[in-house]
């Protein structure tokens, strides 16, 4: 469709004019885009109520709250994080500036997923314009209402040329996927994250995929049920199950079972009341499409508590299975609902096994008081990210990456990692022309000479004394000096000093 | 013979066992590696003989004594980088420990080019084995002797559970990419790495890919013309030019090349001599399809030096063209052969114009003793990688990250 050529051409026509360079520019727009957030809560509370049953809190807690801190910490560090880096030098390179400086990509694509769908759409935005690159952001059909209202402000607060929402579904994505653009942020589900990895691989387009998987769980027998059941509780059945990093099964020791079923029955009551459909704070699924995906989830599995739907609303009752058989439906799919199987293990072992014979998760959860225990189930697995002894919470850190591994993903971002998946790290060596001296020993003719000289210039020893490196530090800021006094003859007997020394100090 | 399935299951069973885990064990291994440089150098410097008529000076240094570096600098720095990454806490998370932990990705497969057939795919390879992974290694086909070289090597050193040479061309390669890897390496030209790409899509294996270009280089009219002409000609020549961040061409106004081609052709008759096909220094074409390739790109422009070639030797002479136009076939693919072609421009800014033009490349080379000049070219262009007043050095710098623009 030339329509997704004319905004593509027109997001790279804005970024070529290098407006978006100055990071005074960025922290305005950043600025703007708080001032959407602020100036229309009420609004996105509104859309979000529409499209997930989604109430105001959760919205403030879920969906604002995280874009306002990020929008903080970049507007904070953004002149930091942007400056040159400067990184270790050899010996062959003392006297000149070596270091790694970020640079905006071009045009990235932003495809969002309609679980959260501002949360989605909208922080990989911050860290996209942050990093000084136009966008092209694709919210997702699913949640319209969402999508719809994104599509109205973007433009309102945003650079209209530099910033375009295109809204639609597969075949405007499809579309979109066509044109070439330099990197593209794609959350959502492995099916399509293998599609989105193809079209880009035509135009060599580096990829974030912010998959799923189904994320365990695991029981240790010594721990206070009642807060781990809470904590289960609430990472699973907030906005009904749907959230990428919600424990999607729990692996819980034998001897604790019946004890976990009874917390998480009372803990359910204790959030959402004996009925749950009449609970302001509990969500719907996102269409009858998924409704009844998740319901043809129970099949096989003994429904310990819940069960109740209603197809006209969209509502399925928190659920927790049990006899739950490791070849069942429900185990062979994220679940991305409100149904939570439980499995037991015998030991840490067994749990351990379980999850490996599994693709690799987006999250893994183990609430246990033994840190040995923890430390080993981290040892033994792989995942994503890890919360122990609560669910969740490792997504609300900004220092740590948030991103999957194997199947649940590739690539990673939040706060720094946001900044610098959206940077090209160019590798920047400033030299000077004069020491030529030194470099004659690598023009050829060769000769065993030369080889010998280049071999005292860069072979690395093992082990390296430190000492050895503060030494040759200052002979070579003396060095320097002396250049800077103009002292030929001393300069070139300092560094054949400095070669010395190195010679003299290997092992 | 192992069939690929069989070598990949075999290094799956290995990395799910946990023996790749320990530094100890990974320590091993890269210590080995560096036992099978040193106790091999003859034996490599000959393979590489034999596929590039590299010389002796070069392969010590670009090929041996890159890679040991390479594997030294894992070896002292292993520990460090394994420690898990303690990082700022939240409000909420005051009492918690909050780290970053390295994981190894699993089975990686490293596919390397036959530029550099030792160090480009050795120099992966140990970041594979620093990082914990099992890895396959498929060293390129076009350089036969240096692939068959390591693959005898390699299980002779190095734990044969855990890591594996797989020898051969487009089959074994196609094949290879319909098993599951967690990470693949892929150094070469931008056509098979669009390919490689769209394998790893179907298993959603993350890529890394060392691709090319046609690295600009600028002259200024404020620089040592004689040393820029060293620097360049050094970059350009070395490996017969067959090396992916030489510089591919020059930009520069008519006053700087009449310094320069002059400085440039006393250059090589000091390296070469007055024959550079008698020269002990200078490399081969690595096959006839390059050779041939290459020949016809000499039809561009005007020859200022060089221009001989001799098929049965695969030599073509380091030559330098001038009076080429934008459009000639030789500014249409990256070059990759000992042919310098300079490209008149009337300022610097119709330079970062014409480099902006084209496609982001692995490296930009600017020469000039005016810091402003250099600044600006840095700021208005992207490459994978920058130096000013040199050629390639960036490469010397391991704490540099090698990051590559994605074409």
């Amino acid at each position: 469709m030339d329509q997704m050529k004319n905004t593509v051409g027109k997001a790279r026509a804005a970024f070529n004019s290098r407006k978006a360079c100055s990071l005074e520019f960025r922290k305005q727009q950043l600025q703007a885009l708080r001032r959407l957030l602020t100036e229309n809560e009420d609004r996105i509370a509104d859309a979000l109520h529409k499209d997930l049953n989604k109430n105001k809190l959760d919205t403030q807690v879920f969906e604002i709250m995280g874009l306002e801190g990020e929008i903080a910490l970049l507007l904070e560090k953004l002149t930091e994080w942007a400056a040159p880096r400067p990184v270790e030098r050899n010996l062959l390179t003392l006297m000149d500036e070596v270091y790694i400086q970020p640079e905006p990509l071009g045009v990235v694509l932003i495809i969002g997923a309609w679980n959260y769908p501002f949360l989605i759409s909208l922080q990989p935005l911050l860290g996209a314009i942050a990093a000084g690159n136009a966008v092209v952001l694709k919210p997702s059909e699913v949640s319209e209402n969402s999508a719809a209202l994104i599509k109205e402000l973007i433009p309102k607060y945003l650079d209209k040329d530099l910033y375009q929402v295109v809204c639609g579904g597969v075949a405007e994505t499809t579309e979109l996927l066509k044109e070439k653009f330099d990197h593209i942020m794609y959350t959502g589900n492995s099916t399509v994250g293998k599609i989105v990895m193809e079209a880009a691989a035509k135009h060599l387009t580096p990829v974030t995929l912010e998959l799923g998987g189904k994320s365990p769980c695991y029981i240790d027998k010594n721990v206070d049920i009642d807060t781990v059941c809470r904590r289960i509780a609430w990472g699973k059945f907030t906005n009904c199950g749907q959230t990428c990093i919600a424990p999607d099964y729990i692996l819980c020791d034998k001897s604790i079972h019946e004890k976990v079923i009874e917390r998480l029955k009372e803990t359910i009551k204790e959030f959402y009341g004996e009925d749950p459909k009449k609970s302001p704070d509990y969500c719907r699924i996102i269409s009858t499409h998924h409704f009844k995906r998740i319901l043809s989830l129970l099949e096989g599995s003994k429904v310990a508590y819940g069960g109740q739907y209603d197809e006209a609303s969209c509502y399925i009752a928190p659920t927790i299975l049990t006899d739950v058989s490791p070849t069942s439906k429900v185990m062979k799919e994220e679940i991305f609902g409100p149904l939570l199987p439980i499995l037991t293990v015998n030991n840490v072992d067994e749990a351990i096994q379980f999850i490996n014979q599994r693709d690799k998760p987006l999250a893994l959860y183990a609430f246990c008081h033994d840190k040995k225990v923890l430390k080993k189930i981290v040892a033994e697995t792989s995942s994503g990210g890890v919360t122990a002894n609560d669910t969740m919470i490792h997504f609300t850190i900004s220092t740590l990456p948030f991103g999957g591994v194997g199947n649940s993903g590739m690539g990673a971002y939040h706060g720094k990692f946001s900044f610098d998946t959206f940077s090209h790290h160019r590798a920047c060596l400033i030299k000077s022309l004069k020491m030529e001296t030194v470099n004659k020993v690598r023009y050829p003719p060769g000769s065993p000479e030369k080889v010998k000289w280049i071999k005292r210039l860069i072979t690395k020893q093992v082990n390296f004394g430190k000492l050895g490196l503060v030494f040759i530090g200052l002979l070579g800021a003396l060095l320097a000096v002396l250049m800077k006094n103009g002292r030929m003859q001393l300069r070139r007997n300092m560094f054949l000093l400095i070669c010395a020394v190195q010679n003299l100090s290997r092992k | 013979m192992s069939s690929t399935k069989e070598v990949a299951a075999r290094l799956r069973e290995a990395f799910n066992s946990g023996k790749t885990r320990t530094a100890e064990f990974r320590l091993k291994q890269l210590k080995a590696m560096l036992n099978l440089m040193k106790e091999n150098e003859g034996a490599l410097l000959e393979a590489l003989k034999k596929d590039l008529r590299k010389p002796n000076f070069e392969s010590i240094i670009s090929e041996v004594l890159f890679t040991k570096n390479e594997i030294v600098c894992a070896i002292n720095n292993l520990t460090e980088w394994m420690k898990p990454e303690y990082v700022e806490k939240t409000l909420v998370t005051k009492l918690d420990t909050c780290f970053i932990k390295k994981e190894p990705f699993g089975v990686a497969l490293i596919i390397g080019p036959w530029n550099y057939p030792i160090q480009l795919v050795l120099t992966p390879f140990i970041g594979a084995v620093a990082a914990g992974n099992c890895a396959i290694l498929k060293p390129s086909e076009v350089s036969p002797n240096s692939s068959q070289l390591l693959s005898e090597l390699l299980p002779k050193y190095l734990d044969k559970d855990c890591f594996a040479v797989v020898c051969g061309g487009v089959k074994e390669t196609t094949e290879l990419l319909e098993e599951k890897f967690d990470y693949i390496f892929f150094t070469g030209g931008t056509h098979v790495g669009k390919i490689i790409m769209t394998a790893a899509a179907k298993h959603l294996t993350p890529v890394s890919l060392e691709l090319g270009g046609k690295n600009p280089c600028y002259v200024d009219k404020s620089c040592d013309i004689n040393n820029t002409a060293h620097r360049i000609a050094w970059a350009r020549f070395l490996n017969m030019g067959q090396t992916c961040i030489a510089p591919d061409y020059v930009l520069c106004t008519k006053a700087v090349r009449e310094e320069l081609v002059p400085a440039l052709i006393n250059c090589l008759e000091e390296f070469y001599g007055k024959n550079p096909q008698e020269s002990e220094d200078l490399g081969r074409i690595i096959n006839e399809k390059h050779f041939n390739r290459l020949k016809a790109l000499l039809s561009s422009g005007k020859v200022a030096v060089g221009g001989q070639t001799d098929e049965k030797d695969k030599y073509i002479a380091p030559t330098v063209l001038v009076d080429v136009k934008e459009t000639d076939p030789v500014m249409q693919e990256e070059i990759f052969g000992p042919i310098l072609p300079i490209v008149d421009v009337e300022n610097i800014d119709e330079a970062i114009a014409f480099m902006n033009r084209h496609e982001k490349p692995l490296a930009l080379y600017v020469y000039s003793a005016d810091n402003k000049v250099v600044k600006d070219v840095l700021e208005r262009t992207s490459s994978g990688g920058f130096c000013s007043n040199d050629c390639i050095m960036q490469m010397t710098l391991f704490f540099l990250a090698f990051w590559r623009s994605w074409r």
